[in-house]
Formats: C-alpha cells, structure tokens, sequence
C-alpha cells in the first residue's frame, strides 16, 4: 500500500525470516527471482519518494498467479523504483523480455514512415486495427504510489496539453467522475473506455485508490485517437480504425504522440526515458516501448490448426481475446498483436503485426479451400 | 488540546512521502455518504496530514477505505480504520466526532463500563427454541504492542499468531481444541468450516480491501475452535482476534457463560506472557474498526418471526429495544424464509452483561410478539419503551 513506507523502518525491527513472504505457492515473475537473501538485502532501501521492496511486490504476493499464466507480480512507484531495486527488476525484466541484459541498449523509432506496407490487410478477415503505449510524466509518482495531488496534476497537464491539439486531433476531455452512465456505456462499447477497476492485480498494487478522482477519458472528435489518463500508467495512448489500414493508424499514433510531446515540453515537462529501459512505465512487462500494436482478424480455421500456438511463436506475436487481456475469443475472431516490448522498436514491433498478421490471413484463406499450409510456416524472427 | 499534542509530537514518525499542498491533496468526498466524509473537513484534513503514529500510519491511512467506498444512501459505514492503538490519540480531532456520531452521543470524557462476569446476566437460558434456532456472541481483542490489520507488517502478523495459537493450544477442559491455519487448510476443511458458519470469508468486501486489511492472504491466518464446535477464535481477520461462542437453540446464559469463562482465561494467558489486550477506560477495548470500540460485542440469535418482520412496527420495536437485524449470512446479507440474525446495536457506553441482556430480554418480547401475530392477536399493549 502507497503509505507503507511510513512503517519501513519499523518492520526492521523484526527479522528477515519474519517478514519475507511465502512465495511457495506462487508462480510470477516476482517469485521466481525474490529470494530471503535478496529481500534483506533490499527491505531497508526506499526511492526518494519513498517506495519499497514491499510496496513493489505486494501485488505478486497478493496474487500468486496461474500455472499457465506468468505474471510480473511487482509495479514500480516511480522512475527511480528500476533503479534503487536493480537487484529483483533486473532479473525479473531480462526473463520476461527474452534475455535482455542490464547493459543493453533499447532503440525508440516512431518514425512512421519506416514502416513497410501495412495498409493492405484485407478487410474481410482483419475487422480492426490498433496501437497503444504508455507515457509516464517525469517527476511525478506512478498509479501504485501517487497522491491525490500528483494524480490531480498528471491530469491538469495532461488536459492542459491535449486541449491544445487540432486538425485531426482536436477533441475532448470525459473525467470519470462527470461521466454519466450513457456515455460511460457507450465508451466502453466502442471500446474506448478502461475498466473500473475490479482486477486483483491493480487492486493489490494500489492502483484503484481515489477512484475515480483524476481518471478519465479524451477523444478526438473521429474517435480514432484516445488517451486515458491515470489507469494503469500517467497516459495511455490509443490510435485505432477499423478495417486493415495498420499503415494509417501507426501513421495517426506516431504523428500525435510526437504533438503530445512536444506541447509536454513547451510547459517544462517530459516523459520518462532512459536509453538502457526506453519508456518507463508501471508494470515492468511494458518497459520499452510500451507498444501493442494489434488487429482483430477472423481466424476460425487457423486458430484451431495444431501449429498455431507454434506459428504466433515463432512470429513473435500472441492472442488474446476481443475483450482484452485475460478475455476468450469469440467466434473465431482474435485478438492478435506483437508479444515483445523492449529490445526492439515501435516500427519493429508494428512491422512483425503487419507481416505476420498477412501471412496468417493467407493461411486462413489456404485452409479455407482445404489446401495444406506446411509449406507457409515461418522461420523464428 | 495543547495537552493532547504535547503528549502525542515526541512519539511520531516522520513523514518522508512526498506531497502536494493539503487543498491538492484533500479527497472529494462530494459523492460520499459515511461517517468519515460527515466529519472531515479541509481544515482538519490539513492539521492532521503533518501527523504519523509512532508506527507510522497516516491520516491517509486512516480515511483511505471511506474515500474508495462512498457509501450507501441507507447504510452509513463508518469510511476510516485505525492502523494501531495510538490512532484514537493521533487522529482524534477525527475519530472523536465519528464515535460520537456512531455511538449514540458517546462524550470524548465518557468512561466505558467492561462487564465480563455472566453471574450478572440475568435468565436468558430459556429462550424458545422452536423460535431461536441458534445463539451467538462475538467480540474482538487486539494484542497491544502489534500494529493492527490495516497496517501490520507480515512479521507483525505472524507474531500475532504465533502468539495467540500458543495461548490457545494451552486451554483445556471444554475449551480444548485445535488451530486450522488457512495456509494449510485443505479446500474440504474450509468448505466445512463454512458451513458451519465457523470460517471467514475470503477478502472481497472493498470495505476490507481498501484499507490493506487482506494484505498478504491467507499468511498468518487461521481459525481455531473448541473439539465441540462451540467456541472458536478467528486470527487476524479484521482485527487480531475474533472470540466467538455458539451453539444450536436458544440457551445464549450458557453461550455467555462459555463466553466470558474463555475470554477471561485467554486474557490471563497473554498476560503470563508478558503482553495484554489493548484496553483504556474511555474507549474499552480497542480495535480496527471505530464501530467495535466499547465491548466489540455482537450477541445475536437466528430467530424465526415471518409475522413480526412484515408487521408495520418492527423497526420500531428494534430501535426502542435497541436492537439490529441482519441476513442470516451476517453483515449486508438478505433474510431467507422469515429468519433474521437479531443482534445489539451498541458496542461502547454499555457494558458486555448490559448488551447481552438486551438481547435476551428484546428477543424474548419479539417471540412473544410473534405468537400472538400467529393467533392474530395484536400486540399494541406489547409495545416496549425505548431502552
């Protein structure tokens, strides 16, 4: 909890044996690296705004995860979190970002025009397309450890900013608190909207205090390019259409984060970025560029082919179903995107979508007319 | 007040978290309808925010489960939680008008009368029970020296626990039983446990939620009861200790019997150890929640009154003879076929014995009341005074 640091000191009254968490049960991220050792050696630390080892890993052990799933089981509470607890994050980070070592080196290119086609996904199969990332603004603390005050002020810049916007991205700002229940419907059906906040997963992180004081919802007037403010990370920024034309919607999404950014710097403020971790952000697993960028494309037959799993794995991508994360799909119909964060670049990660999304579009037409698809399957990227 | 402040700045912990101005700071409490947004202004809130118990719990801390559940425009929840025993000191520019208010005008110079010897309760073992199908009362105690719930470290916790599975491992006669923590318990104990209307809930209440009060689950948590099943203590539930004495039928002489005999010997076992529970003569025992403050008692029955629940006057009847109902399921549950949980409404300003009658003498009026709707009589000359 985000006033925890206030009782650090006395829990070292206690021994380390007293106060390190049974994690025998748990299977995270969190609980694989935490060991009793490294927890006395981290419990009497705290960022300058006074996170700690606690408060970073109260969600993992709150949640100790599924067989099946692999969660991330710890937040950070503000930029210096990655650093004052190098020791777990390092670890924790390099096994969910494929090996990515403490040295190396992130590369950020939102450079739209470096992406290669995309505007030609055929539309009977792909019914949607978007990307999203995360911004945090530097100098203040993350949703699990934040103030009202902070929140309130992630909010009035973040307003104070987008208001500015024109031309295609001139729009408007829904607080939640506002919100009537007929717009609020209607966002979450256009699928705009975040959810309140019912995941075991934020709650146990602190996330949902406060609600819904500071959240809520801009839009430009096409509704094709969002931002929510204050939900899991400072901003989330959303560029999506639909149909197949991911081209347009990275085009949209580098064009206006680059505006967002700019009008961010023009006031004295910037994002969090370094050149080890790219874009910081909450959850450790969206570190980097902090980029989804997916389609919802009909898959029926593909989707339940037995090299499936095998061909998202090797394309570097994963499904998940039409509601999101931890959703099912429904008729046939996934949601497809780009499983790697950091390492790599916006465009990279937008340009493995578009290739391997088309190549399993043709797939699914090859297994339509009942032909083979052995000859299709894609070497590891 | 200067006295107060003098008394409380030596012991507290410095704040470190890092702030806005206490106006950007103060919550919107416009939406809200519970104790706690009743009481806090912007003023209080900007004195109070310099303040830290010695253990280090805040004014946010205080109030953080009452700003993320706004309330209930027909229940009032109390919306604040205390993280140790000197939150009452700390915080009480806050929780002295919260008692107030919650506790039937109770005065910050009130004194709280504890009353544990059952000698002084008088009948109560002849309640129908074709009626009262079971008897129960509760209370809770915290262990003085530990933080509580909403603000224990796991280690603090964990020596709750140990502390308290050692004192109860040590009664014997018709209190010897045995500790089940919930670590181990298999999902075929718990379910019974259950049923038996033995075990608490999984945290999912947001009350509990928001306040940290799940932190941890199920680390350092356990149920233990007697080889009978007629008294059991929950650990580090909502507060440190839950004692609990039950049985089937309306016999609550003997349940307060076991009652106060159970309580008094755990108490003499803590204090062989060297601790005690938290306790002062102004608020009785101390616990999380300011509405346990006094007895932390809830004596209660399971009663069958289908005609008297429908009758236009029951609320009536409760209030005067200052009574509650509840589901049969326990707090913001519904009745199911006529049957109400009929529990004291106090907690502090009236001594244990004092509650444990009312319920006696009010549930032996209300089953009169329902015979005489059962034969269609009326029952206007039964109508009570208010307690």
């Amino acid at each position: 909890m985000p006033f925890g640091n206030t009782h650090n000191n006395f829990k070292l009254n206690f021994k380390v044996e007293e106060e390190y968490p049974d994690l025998t049960k748990h299977n995270n991220h969190m609980a694989k690296v935490l060991t009793k050792d490294m927890y006395a050696k981290l419990r009497d630390k705290q960022t300058p705004s006074g996170f700690t080892l606690d408060d970073v890993i109260q969600t993992g052990v709150d949640n100790p995860g599924h067989p099946f799933i692999m969660t991330v089981g710890c937040v950070a509470g503000d930029e210096e979190s990655y650093e004052v607890f190098k020791d777990l994050l390092d670890p924790i980070i390099s096994d969910r970002h494929s090996g990515y070592k403490p040295t190396d080196k992130h590369k950020t290119d939102l450079n739209f025009e470096n992406l290669k086609g995309g505007d030609d996904l055929d539309p009977n199969y792909v019914l949607s397309s978007r990307v999203r990332t995360g911004r945090s603004i530097k100098g203040y603390a993350l949703p699990p450890h934040n103030s009202r005050g902070e929140r309130r002020a992630v909010e009035r810049l973040s307003v104070e900013a987008l208001n500015t916007l024109d031309g295609e991205f001139k729009g408007k700002y829904y607080p939640l608190k506002g919100m009537t229940d007929a717009e609020q419907e209607q966002l979450i059906n256009d699928h705009f909207l975040f959810d309140k906040p019912v995941s075991p997963l934020l709650l146990g992180a602190g996330m949902a205090r406060d609600w819904p004081d500071s959240r809520g919802i801009w839009h430009n007037d096409g509704k094709s390019f969002l931002v929510w403010v204050n939900e899991e990370d400072h901003l989330r920024v959303i560029s999506m259409e639909k149909g197949g034309n991911m081209k347009e919607v990275f085009r949209r999404f580098c064009v206006g984060l680059r505006k967002i950014e700019e009008t961010f710097k023009k006031h004295n403020h910037c994002f969090m970025w370094n050149e080890h971790l790219g874009y910081v952000l909450t959850c450790p697993s969206n570190l980097g560029t902090g980029l989804r960028g997916g389609v919802h494309v009909k898959l029926p037959k593909l989707s339940t082919h037995a090299k499936f799993e095998e061909i998202l794995g090797r394309l570097r991508l994963q499904k998940r179903g039409t509601g999101g994360v931890d959703t099912a799909s429904v008729g046939g119909v996934f949601d497809i995107s780009n499983a790697d964060r950091l390492g790599s670049s916006e465009v990279d990660q937008v340009q493995m979508v578009v290739d391997g999304v088309k190549l399993m579009v043709e797939m699914e037409k090859k297994l339509e007319k009942g032909e083979a698809i052995d000859g299709m399957i894609p070497a590891q990227k | 007040m200067a006295d107060h402040m003098e008394k409380i700045n030596d012991k507290m912990a410095k704040l470190t978290i890092k702030r806005l101005s206490a106006e950007e700071e103060f919550p919107d409490l416009s939406q809200h309808n519970n104790h706690m947004a009743k009481v806090l202004t912007q003023d209080m809130y900007t004195k109070l925010r310099d303040r830290a118990t010695p253990n280090g719990f805040t004014i946010d801390g205080v109030i953080q489960t009452g700003i993320d559940n706004p309330g209930h425009p027909f229940i009032m929840t109390v919306g604040c939680v205390a993280g140790d025993e000197e939150t009452y000191e700390v915080f009480k520019e806050l929780l002295d008008p919260i008692i107030e208010d919650r506790h039937g005008g109770y005065k910050p110079t009130d004194k709280h009368k504890t009353d544990l010897n059952p000698d002084n309760l008088k009948g109560g073992d002849d309640l129908d029970p074709n009626y009262v199908i079971s008897s129960r009362v509760r209370t809770g105690r915290s262990i003085r020296g530990f933080c509580l719930p909403p603000h224990c470290s796991r280690g603090e916790r964990r020596g709750v626990e140990k502390m308290s599975v050692e004192a109860l491992d040590s009664l014997s006669g018709d209190l010897k039983g045995k500790y089940y923590a919930l670590k181990n318990m298999t999902d075929a104990e718990q379910q019974q446990l259950i049923d038996d209307h033995f075990l608490f809930d999984k945290p999912v209440s947001p009350l509990l939620l928001a306040s940290g009060m799940a932190r941890d689950w199920p680390d350092g948590r356990g149920i233990w009861h007697n080889d009978t099943k007629t008294f059991l203590v929950w650990v580090n539930e909502e507060d440190h200790l839950r004692v609990i004495s039950m049985q089937k039928g309306g016999n609550m002489k003997e349940v307060f019997n076991r009652f106060c005999a159970g309580l008094t010997k755990i108490e003499t076992l803590f204090k062989d150890k060297g601790t005690s529970f938290m306790w002062n003569e102004h608020l009785g025992y101390v616990l999380t929640c300011p509405s346990n403050l006094g007895t932390g008692l809830r004596a209660g029955v399971h009663v069958k009154i289908p005609n008297m629940s429908k009758h236009a006057k029951f609320e009536e009847v409760l209030k005067r003879l200052r009574l509650q109902k509840r589901g049969t399921g326990g707090v913001d549950t519904a009745a199911v076929g006529g049957t109400f949980d009929i529990s004291n409404a106090d907690r502090l300003g009236f001594s244990e014995v004092a509650l444990v009658q009312m319920v006696v003498d009010g549930v032996k009026l209300l089953v009169e009341m329902e015979k005489k709707l059962e034969k269609g009589q009326s029952i206007d000359d039964l109508m009570p005074a208010q307690k």
